[in-house]
Order: structure tokens, then C-alpha cells, then sequence
């Protein structure tokens, strides 16, 4: 796994993800938002999981994006920017990141390197999701119906 | 350096609190989602880094449960844009500040 | 029998040139390290793919005016060079010296940043493509997935060109045609669907090699044979006109009604890159058509082998191209609203179907039962759609006047 790669991956996607959470314009935060799913991909590429990067564009970059900029489009007001920002979020969000820290650095059965694998092939991830996966498959299918007629029936506007 | 678990999971643990930030810091409804869809694709990414680092035999469930969680996502997603478009349309703000209608 | 031999490791040699070219080339760095040899080899296969279509979409543009114009009963674009084929130069030459006007208050770096990636994403769509015998650029296993993961990215582009116009017929345009994108890409994956079932993997190059060999001994096993195959590929083809915003479903570029929907503030080299990813776009969607339901570059019949494979992917789609053209010619535009109507009432029913004959016929065990059941399914579903959705009692008939 090379680390160059890494090193680069991993500064743009935290980069994108701050400017997706800092920025004061709303669709330059959904943008950089999208670049920092990009990223999110590389590093699934990075650790051999394709067909997940794959799912992962496909369904954040040409899907989540594409509603958030169009909710975005649809709730307009003037002046588009945000109001305000909650300086105790960043207190919460450090205390958090270094809680995580710690307990990362206390286990020390985490520091291993890469063990070599075989290859997860997209027909290896069909065999298990219609055999040990099924049921949640089915349910995933089930909640993703239920959001759509949820999702039409919150916007449907009445012709009255 | 070669990158090690430890290494991905400080990633992980750095987006998680990025989304954090944007979900507790700022004032607008779309900005707490997309906080929300950060701290999701980042918990995602810790189950395909633990899957990767396993030791043998090797189980695929982290990639499993990384796709189901993509998918659960944009179900959230698309309910959670729905919800802020019928907020608008009735109060015509989308300032998470001004919805306290429930007061006590 | 012993003289066919030396015709065939020429047609062999013939075939793998490209392959040994490269190799070639590679030779030079011998002695460098893994990722250089990696690079170099990748770097290698983006420029040839580049070159190639580049030079195809210069000569396309100019041979789609000139068919369109004899369509439309006169000659295109005749007076730069023999029968103005070099009209592309003359283009380019205009479209790099125009002024780059942008809009005082449109958002620069999302202005900027539009047509850049709508190109990007057409040209990575472009990698995954098989072009000839071990001739894939990347071959990667979910190659299918990255097509329409790539393609997906698009909206976001057009988006990102209809908003940074500060232009409200840009975002008109932009909405109207990433509806029509996103109605599209359902029927467009579906009908990918029964290919992938019958073949059992995402990859180009697995379903390539699964549509060779001939039964009967002279008829190619190419999916669009089948009638499964055959309402696939129609309704994959249809989704592509779509998907590129080709007539007649052009809504979003449509002069007369929306000005040029979301690329109305470009002008110059930033416009040319919209054309650009057009073309392109064209370019991948027919190239994987041939690569899901025309048998990539396999020939159609065993005597004619000799000829290379890339040449018979190249003629297969300069077919497909023509019939884009030609549609382009003879229809005209469709409104809005009828594109959705078309997409969710029936194309997409039409492509469920598809999946369900696919799995008849191929759990028949592809045997004469097989092939007449889903042809039976396919067909009976097509006429209950037409019939359910027809249109023609709801209008008056016409009555003609004359003039006396």
C-alpha cells in the first residue's frame, strides 16, 4: 500500500471536509462536500475495497450531492449565507477527537500492517449477499421503499 | 511510513469530528446534514480499514456492512432533504434556531 | 489448409499492433522501478485513447453537419478544404480566439470548474471500454459500476454550469436537464442488468468473450440476437439519446426554448468543451453498447476473423454513431413532460420485463423453449404497455382545411 498515496489522499479529503463544514457559502460547502467523498472512494480504492468506492460515488457524488445542491436551490433566501457559528461545536468536536485519539493509541493490538489478501471480487460480494446477507438485503430494500413514498409524500404539494 | 490500522483509524476519527463540527456548529438545517453524511461515510470507512487489517480467515463483513450503510444513507439523506423543504415551505426559514414553535 | 497459416499470424500480428507498440515503448524504460513502469504503461494508454478520440470527435462534427445536411436535402459545411473535411481546424482556430466572457456576478471557480468536469467524467467514462483483443485501457472488475458511477457525476457538473451562471434560464436549464438525466440513468442501468445476470460479471472484457463463438456454425451469439437482447438494447440505445442530450430529447440545449439551457453564459473554449463532452459522452455510451449487445470486437461471421478486432469495434460504432445522426435528422423535439411520461410509464416497466425474459431464457437452458417463452414475455408486455398508455383517445380527431 503506498504511502505517498495515502498521504495525499488523506490531506485532501480532510481538507475538503473542513471547507464542507466551514465554509460560509452554502453550495461551495455542498461541493467540496462531494470532493471530500471523493476522497472518502480513493481510500476505499486505497484498501482494495473497488466495488464499494464504486457504490460509494455512484450513490454520495451522483445521488446525495446532486438532492442536497437541488434542496439547497429550493430553500433560498436572501442573503444565501449562513448565519452564525456556534463556537462551542468546536469545543465538543476537539474534546471528541481527542477521546478517539486516546483510546486509539491505548490499544496496541492496532498498530499492524496491511496483511495480504486476496482480492474481493464483486462476484465473492453477490454470493454473500444472497446467502448470509439476505434478510438485511431485503430490509434494506423495504426501508429504501418506505423513504421514497416517505420523501414523496413530505413534498407532495396538494392541487387544492 | 506504511500506513497502519492505527493510522487509517486517526483518519477516520478526524472526518468523524469534522461532521461533528459541521452538524453541532452551524445554524442551518442542509449544513446538519451534511455533517450527518460526513460522520456516516467516515464510520464506513473504519469498518473497510478493520476489514482490510483483519487477520485471516479472512470475513467479508466489513464490506457488507459498509454497503448497507451507503444505501441506509441516502435513504436518510433524501428523507432528511424532504423534511427540510416541507420545513420551509411552512415557516419559510431554514435556521434550525428559529423552529422552537415547542418552547416550554 | 497449410497456406491459411502464414494469412493468419499476419491477421494476428495485424490485430495485436496497438499491444505491441506499447510494449515497444516500454522497452525503452527496462530497468526503472514498478510504479514507474506502471505509470509510464498508464500514461501510454490515456494518450492513445485521447488521440483516437480526439480526432474522431473532430471528424465527427464535421460529418454530422454534413449528413444532417444531405437529411435535409443540401450539403453541409463544404468550403474549408476537399469537401470541407477539414472544417474542424477552421472550428477550433474560432472557438480558441473568442473572447472568454464570464458573467460579472457569477461565481467564478464553479463557473470555471463546470465544463472541466462534465469532460472529465465523459473521458473516464471512456477507460473501461474493451477496443480490440486484450485492448482494454483499464481494466478494472466492477467496469460496468465505474461507467455509471462516472456518468452519475455528470448531473453535478451540469449543476454546477446551470448555478455559477447567476443566470436564471441557465437554471432552468439545468434543472430540466438533470431531471432528465437522472429519469434516464433507471432505464439505462435495468437494461444493463439482464447482460450482466447472463453473463455473471461486471466486467467489459467477461461479457465480450461470453457473446463469442457462433451457433449454427455462421450466426454470432451477440445479446442483441436474443429478444431480450433486442428490447435491451433498443431501450439502452434510447436511454444514451438521453443521456447525451441528443434530438429528440435535446429539451436542455434547445434553442427555441430555452436560449442554450445551462450553457448559455459560455462562450469560446469553455463552450467547446461543453460540445466537447458531448461528443464524448455519445462516444461512450456507444461504445458500450457494442460492448453489452453487439459482441465488442467480435466478427460477425468466422470467415471474416482476419480483419482486426478494433477495426470491427470501430465500425460497429460509426454505426451506431450514424443512427444518432440520423435520429438527430429526422425527429423532432420532444416536450418535457412527454420525456418523463416516456421514462417512468414506459421504458422503465419495459426494462423490468427485460430482466424477467433474460432470466427465462437463460434458466431454460437457452434452448428453443427459452428463446419463445421470453420473446412471448417481452412481447405480450410491450403491447399491454401500448395499450394501457395510449394517447389517442384523448384528442380530438384532426380535421384538414384546404385551401380553396
Amino acid at each position: 500500500m503506498s504511502s505517498a498515496a495515502f498521504i495525499v489522499i488523506a490531506v485532501l479529503t480532510l481538507a475538503a471536509a473542513l471547507a464542507a463544514a466551514t465554509l460560509p457559502k452554502l453550495i461551495h460547502a455542498a461541493l467540496s462536500f462531494a470532493i471530500a467523498f471523493v476522497g472518502v472512494a480513493a481510500f476505499y480504492f486505497l484498501l482494495g475495497a473497488e466495488f464499494v468506492g464504486l457504490v460509494q460515488v455512484f450513490v454520495y457524488i451522483g445521488a446525495v450531492a446532486v438532492l442536497i445542491v437541488f434542496t439547497i436551490l429550493l430553500t433560498r433566501r436572501d442573503p444565501e449565507k449562513d448565519r452564525g457559528f456556534n463556537w462551542g461545536g468546536v469545543v465538543i468536536a476537539l474534546a471528541v477527537f481527542g477521546g478517539l485519539l486516546w483510546s486509539i493509541f491505548e490499544t496496541p493490538a492496532l498498530a499492524v500492517l496491511a496483511p495480504t489478501i486476496k482480492p474481493l471480487t464483486v462476484k465473492q460480494i453477490g454470493l454473500t449477499l444472497m446467502t448470509d446477507y439476505i434478510w438485511p438485503l431485503q430490509c434494506v430494500g423495504l426501508v429504501l421503499t418506505a423513504a421514497l413514498i416517505g420523501a414523496l409524500i413530505l413534498v407532495i404539494e396538494e392541487k387544492s | 511510513m506504511t500506513p497502519t490500522l492505527q493510522l487509517f483509524l486517526i483518519i477516520s476519527a478526524a472526518l468523524f469530528c469534522v461532521g461533528l463540527l459541521a452538524a453541532l456548529s452551524r445554524r442551518h438545517a442542509i449544513f446538519i446534514l451534511i455533517g450527518i453524511e460526513i460522520m456516516l461515510a467516515a464510520a464506513g470507512l473504519n469498518f473497510i480499514a478493520f476489514w482490510r487489517f483483519a487477520p485471516p480467515p479472512h470475513q467479508p463483513t466489513g464490506v457488507m456492512v459498509a454497503i448497507f450503510a451507503i444505501a441506509i444513507a441516502a435513504a436518510e439523506a433524501a428523507v432528511g432533504l424532504a423534511l427540510v423543504i416541507a420545513v420551509y415551505r411552512n415557516y419559510r426559514t431554514t435556521n434550525v434556531d428559529e423552529l422552537d414553535q415547542l418552547k416550554g | 489448409m497449410a497456406d491459411r497459416f502464414p494469412s493468419r499470424q499476419v491477421s494476428a500480428a495485424v490485430d495485436q499492433i496497438f499491444i505491441q507498440a506499447k510494449q515497444w515503448l516500454l522497452a525503452w524504460l527496462a530497468g526503472a522501478p514498478d510504479w514507474v513502469m506502471q505509470l509510464a504503461s498508464a500514461l501510454i494508454n490515456i494518450a492513445m485513447l485521447l488521440g483516437f478520440f480526439l480526432t474522431l470527435f473532430a471528424a465527427m462534427s464535421v460529418l454530422e453537419r454534413k449528413i444532417l445536411g444531405r437529411i435535409q436535402n443540401r450539403y453541409g459545411p463544404n468550403r474549408v478544404g476537399p469537401f470541407g473535411l477539414l472544417q474542424p481546424a477552421a472550428d477550433g482556430i474560432k472557438m480558441l480566439i473568442k473572447e472568454d466572457i464570464v458573467p460579472a456576478r457569477a461565481d467564478k471557480v464553479v463557473h470555471f470548474a463546470a465544463p472541466i468536469l462534465i469532460a472529465a467524467t465523459a473521458i473516464l467514462a471512456l477507460g473501461i471500454i474493451p477496443y480490440g483483443r486484450n485492448m482494454t485501457p483499464f481494466a478494472i472488475d466492477g467496469g460496468i459500476l465505474f461507467f455509471f458511477a462516472v456518468g452519475s457525476t455528470t448531473e453535478l457538473g451540469v449543476f454546477m454550469a446551470g448555478w455559477g451562471s447567476n443566470n436564471k434560464f441557465s437554471m432552468l436549464g439545468a434543472m430540466r436537464a438533470i431531471a432528465q438525466m437522472v429519469s434516464y440513468e433507471l432505464p439505462l442501468i435495468i437494461t444493463t442488468l439482464p447482460v450482466v445476470m447472463v453473463v455473471g460479471s461486471l466486467s467489459p472484457d467477461a461479457i465480450v468473450t461470453a457473446q463469442g463463438g457462433y451457433s449454427l456454425g455462421f450466426a454470432p451469439r451477440w445479446f442483441a440476437f436474443t429478444p431480450w437482447g433486442a428490447a435491451a438494447f433498443i431501450l439502452f440505445f434510447i436511454s444514451g439519446l438521453v443521456e447525451s442530450n441528443r434530438t429528440p430529447f435535446d429539451v436542455p440545449e434547445g434553442e427555441s426554448e430555452i436560449v442554450a439551457g445551462h450553457m448559455t453564459e459560455y462562450s469560446g473554449f469553455k463552450y467547446a468543451t461543453f460540445f466537447l463532452a458531448e461528443y464524448l459522452g455519445m462516444f461512450a455510451i456507444s461504445g458500450l453498447a457494442v460492448t453489452l449487445f453487439l459482441g465488442g470486437w467480435q466478427a460477425p461471421v468466422k470467415v471474416l476473423e482476419v480483419i482486426p478486432s478494433y477495426v470491427w469495434f470501430f465500425l460497429k460504432l460509426s454505426v451506431l454513431l450514424f443512427v444518432f445522426i440520423w435520429i438527430r435528422g429526422t425527429l423532432p423535439r420532444t416536450r418535457v413532460d412527454q420525456v418523463m411520461n416516456f421514462a417512468w410509464k414506459f421504458m422503465l416497466p419495459m426494462a423490468f420485463t427485460c430482466v424477467i425474459a433474460a432470466a427465462v431464457w437463460h434458466y431454460a437452458g437457452r434452448q428453443l423453449y427459452g428463446w419463445l417463452w421470453s420473446l412471448a414475455v417481452v412481447a405480450v408486455v410491450y403491447f399491454a404497455l401500448s395499450r394501457l398508455l395510449d394517447t389517442r383517445r384523448k384528442f380530438a380527431p384532426r380535421n384538414y382545411r384546404f385551401a380553396e
